[in-house]
């Protein structure tokens, strides 16, 4: 729908957008404290560092900035070889150094990309750490503050402004989300707020190169699907506004899903002037070759490199490939099960069939389970030739226009064939000896 | 013997002798404390139990379960939840806190007159300023309130206070000595560091509590030189005397002062070169801008909501300096400012690493005055920002460059103490101290006392 609309837009969207990410570290970003704040009893996984008290310092956590360059590199970014915690100075309840020990200037790594499945590339600015604040919470009259989850490690993803569409921020953020999981550094779930979506949202004339004088920040928002709704509404609003003649200007706006509206949270006027400077408590960041071959070397297979080793050595489709790695419990799942099922002579795409076309719920079947169970459905399996022949040509008759089609190249007409001798075998019919049947009937 | 006469090493081995107990030393100080800090008010709160020998701490040091203000009324009444990680190995060594000593507010100041708590005079005249910012901590050695003290440095804050009082303070490399719970003034510059009556206290010291702890990624692990090894004379040691630290501002008296240890040190055997560290001139207005934009950050989490008071509390040097800083970090300001004056931070670490630089012939250490006048009146130059700036100007460009300096006494202008400044290359503690105690050895001027 959105991109039926855009073809009549004169205006077209330019879409930049930030990913925040909290690491799973055992321990906080600058202290000992644990990490994990989730339903914890508040203000118990404190210290007088994340508790900002007078003389405290913050000390870094290896292991956080490992997990950062870990994400950098798998987004192919350049480490900086030196690079420097910066002061982010502003006031709020929940921050209680007065500042966020974050990196603007210099930070881990820069200049990386994503491929999105269309081919598009985006063009990523930056990866750096940071550091969570505490949470506020509403209480009646009262706001009250729980600062175990301040200075949990946070990484930073900001893109260039590549993004024309909804749907393609999307897909990013969903491949991020899913990267963060393959590569273990976060559970990356929105609801939790373990990750967290701000876009940059303006409209330019089609055509103009040069970025809008305006943007639009959508922020606080905790779903894909409330990211996409927010954006295309925006691009409307702000296609109208710019119809009228509104003057636009820079703005940070929120969704509400109720009145499915962005509405104003703060004018340019009230932006923060942060006087980002150095930390000094803390020295530069160097990061050697050798720091980066071992991480390099550590790096887990990542879900692109998944779906090609399937399609090109197990022979799984690439659609089948791409959902068998979502999440990197399901493709080791499959590959377990694939490795069981071949001793078996069950092929890779029965068990692939077998987990995605019927629901198998890796959580509760056992991989013998599914195996044992394929194996036993295969004795039932029919794969007599001459009664399957005899569907198929019962299906060619009664399907003109699927014939017409293949005949015409379209070569996946043929699928609705298959699903037709399926549907006749109830089910029972191999689906390979079928396919091959009935292209051998349709060459002639 | 008078027990309260004797430096640290003196009172660890008289009380290893047995010579007198530990409770005969506590209740010594106690007792003197008793007498003396109504009028002096070195110490803005004393501990009630003090259980080691008596250390003096500037009350910029958080100390768990006793009051901490950094002389700011701001903090009033806040009691931290832990120790600075220096006063934490203090403990272990059978060192206990006698009281919190006073300083300026948040460490603000070179006369202690900044302080929330008023004002620590100086032992040789109580008319006169003490120095500061570790003012308390250098009234409590100078008059014997404590066998030791700390204090910290960040622009001259040992080492100005010392000279104006007649004590030892070590400001020592920055990174050398952990800076964790000590309430900060600007952090890429204070160095926490031992106030003794003598020099060999000051190693003893600062033995004590350097090293890295784990908690400061500024403190670096690099192992202080061999401390039994002490010099005799001066023998082939260079010397270097930089002209800048002998320009327009310095009082003659002063300046005679510094020129007889000079002589002194050459009688020693030390070879004395003229050398030049022509970017002195900078480092008072780099100083400013720098430890300004940092304390402009550091004092925002003091908001009144989780502990200590409203800001209205905070004194006219401290709101002085916020402004400073945060107009030098704002956007369209940051690199005509803050940018500029790191800038000249890096050339005047480098006039001091060619001073230094023994490939190109350079010298071994570098002697000269502490501060340009000996102690002021109280009040004389309060009025007067720029003129009390501008009374750092020995002491700050070693801080800016991160190395080592000690002011020892080096002789007296109009009964008034002056102090002799010897600095040495990042992380040679060492060489400081050994050309220190040398002269020391060979003076009289540390065996006076001010007579209360």
């Amino acid at each position: 729908m959105a991109q039926g609309e855009a073809k009549t837009l004169k205006y077209s969207p330019v879409i930049g957008l930030e990913i925040h990410v909290e690491l799973n570290t055992k321990t906080k970003m600058f202290c000992r404290c644990l990490a994990d704040y989730f339903a914890k009893k508040p203000n118990t996984h404190t210290c007088p560092v994340c508790l900002g008290l007078p003389g405290a310092l913050p000390y870094i956590n290896q292991e956080a900035i490992n997990k950062c360059l870990l994400i950098g590199l798998a987004l192919e970014c350049q480490v900086s070889s030196e690079s420097r915690f910066e002061r982010k100075n502003y006031f709020y309840p929940d921050l209680p150094k007065g500042y966020q020990i974050s990196q603007y200037r210099w930070p881990l790594c820069k200049n990386g990309k994503l491929k999105l499945s269309d081919g598009t590339i985006v063009n990523i600015n930056r990866v750096h750490q940071e550091e969570d604040t505490g949470k506020l919470m509403h209480q009646g009259e009262d706001t009250v503050v729980d600062f175990n989850r301040s200075g949990v490690p946070l990484v930073e993803i900001v893109t260039e402004p590549d993004f024309t569409t909804s749907e393609a921020v999307r897909e990013y953020a969903k491949s991020l989300q899913q990267l963060f999981r393959y590569l273990k550094v976060s559970n990356a779930d929105m609801e939790r707020g373990d990750m967290r979506l701000e876009a940059n949202i303006s409209l330019r004339p089609e055509g103009q190169t040069e970025l809008p004088a305006y943007r639009v920040e959508l922020k606080n928002i905790n779903s894909f699907s409330f990211m996409v709704k927010a954006i295309e509404y925006e691009i409307k609003r702000q296609s109208e506004e710019l119809e009228k003649g509104t003057k636009l200007t820079q703005q940070t706006r929120g969704w509400d899903d109720n009145k499915k509206v962005t509405y104003p949270q703060r004018e340019k006027e009230e932006a923060h002037d942060y006087r980002y400077f150095p930390e000094p408590d803390l020295p530069e960041i160097m990061i050697s070759m050798n720091q980066i071959d071992q991480i390099k070397s550590e790096m887990p297979e990542l879900p692109l490199q998944a779906q090609k080793r399937l399609v090109e050595k197990l022979g799984i489709t690439v659609s089948d490939a791409q959902i068998l790695t979502e999440n990197a419990e399901k493709l080791t799942y499959f590959e377990e099960a694939v490795e069981l099922a071949i001793a078996e002579q069950v092929s890779p795409k029965q068990v692939a069939n077998e987990i995605l076309n019927r629901g198998v719920d890796i959580q509760k079947t056992s991989i013998i389970e599914l195996v044992n169970s394929l194996v036993q459905r295969r004795s039932a399996v029919i794969s007599d030739d001459e009664t399957i022949r005899s569907w198929a040509k019962e299906a060619i008759t009664e399907n003109p226009q699927a014939v017409s089609d293949y005949k015409n190249g379209k070569t996946n007409a043929i699928m609705s064939l298959v699903g037709s001798v399926m549907r006749k075998s109830q089910g029972r019919a191999d689906a390979n000896i079928v396919k091959q049947l009935l292209e051998k009937l349709l060459y002639v | 013997m008078n027990i309260s006469d004797l430096d640290l090493i003196d009172t660890i081995n008289a009380l290893d002798n047995k010579q007198f107990s530990l409770n005969e030393l506590t209740g010594a100080y106690s007792e003197r404390i008793k007498k003396y800090n109504g009028e002096l008010n070195a110490f803005i709160s004393e501990n009630e139990v003090v259980d080691g020998i008596p250390v003096g701490v500037k009350d910029v040091f958080c100390t768990a379960g006793l009051q901490t203000t950094a002389g700011s009324k701001i903090l009033e009444g806040f009691i931290p939840p832990y120790n600075a990680t220096v006063v934490e190995r203090l403990l272990t060594k059978d060192v206990g806190v006698i009281g919190k000593t006073n300083c300026d507010e948040f460490a603000m100041g070179s006369s202690g007159e900044n302080s929330g708590f008023g004002v620590s005079k100086n032992p040789w005249d109580k008319s006169k300023v003490s120095g500061g910012s570790s003012s308390g901590s250098v009234v409590a050695v100078a008059a014997d309130l404590c066998v030791f003290s700390l204090g910290t440095d960040t622009g001259g804050s040992i080492r100005q206070p010392a000279s104006l009082s007649g004590v030892v303070g070590l400001k020592p490399s920055y990174g050398r000595v952990s800076r964790y719970g000590v309430i900060p003034m600007a952090s890429s510059l204070d160095c926490p560091g031992p106030i003794t009556k003598s020099v060999r206290d000051a190693r003893q010291v600062l033995q004590w509590i350097s090293g890295p702890d784990g908690y400061d990624s500024n403190c670096f692990n690099s192992k202080l030189k061999d401390q039994s090894s002490k010099l005799e004379n001066l023998k082939g040691l260079k010397i270097g005397v930089p002209k800048e630290y002998f320009g327009k501002g310095l009082n003659p008296e002063v300046e005679s002062v510094i020129q007889g240890a000079i002589k002194k040190l050459a009688e020693l055997g030390a070879k004395i070169i003229d050398i030049s560290l022509p970017h002195t001139e900078y480092a008072i207005a780099a100083y400013y801008i720098l430890m300004s934009s940092e304390v402009s950050s550091n004092l925002a989490r003091f908001d009144g909501i989780r502990f200590g008071k409203t800001r209205d509390n905070f004194g006219m040097e401290v709101k002085r300096r916020i402004m400073l800083g945060t107009f030098s970090l704002s956007s369209g300001y940051y690199d005509d400012y803050f940018n500029k004056a790191a800038k000249v931070r890096t050339l005047i670490k480098k006039d001091f690493e060619e001073a230094f630089n023994p490939s190109t012939g350079g010298v071994d250490v570098i002697v000269g005055p502490v501060s340009p006048t000996t102690a002021w009146n109280i009040g004389e130059k309060i009025s007067d920002p720029l003129a009390m700036y501008l009374s750092d100007i020995y002491t700050v460009p070693a801080s800016l460059a991160g190395i080592p300096g000690i002011s020892l006494p080096g002789g007296y202008a109009n009964e008034l103490p002056v102090g002799l400044q010897i600095l040495a290359p990042y992380m040679r503690e060492d060489l400081v101290l050994d050309v220190a105690e040398v002269y020391e050895q060979n003076t009289n001027w540390h065996k006076e006392k001010p007579r209360l």
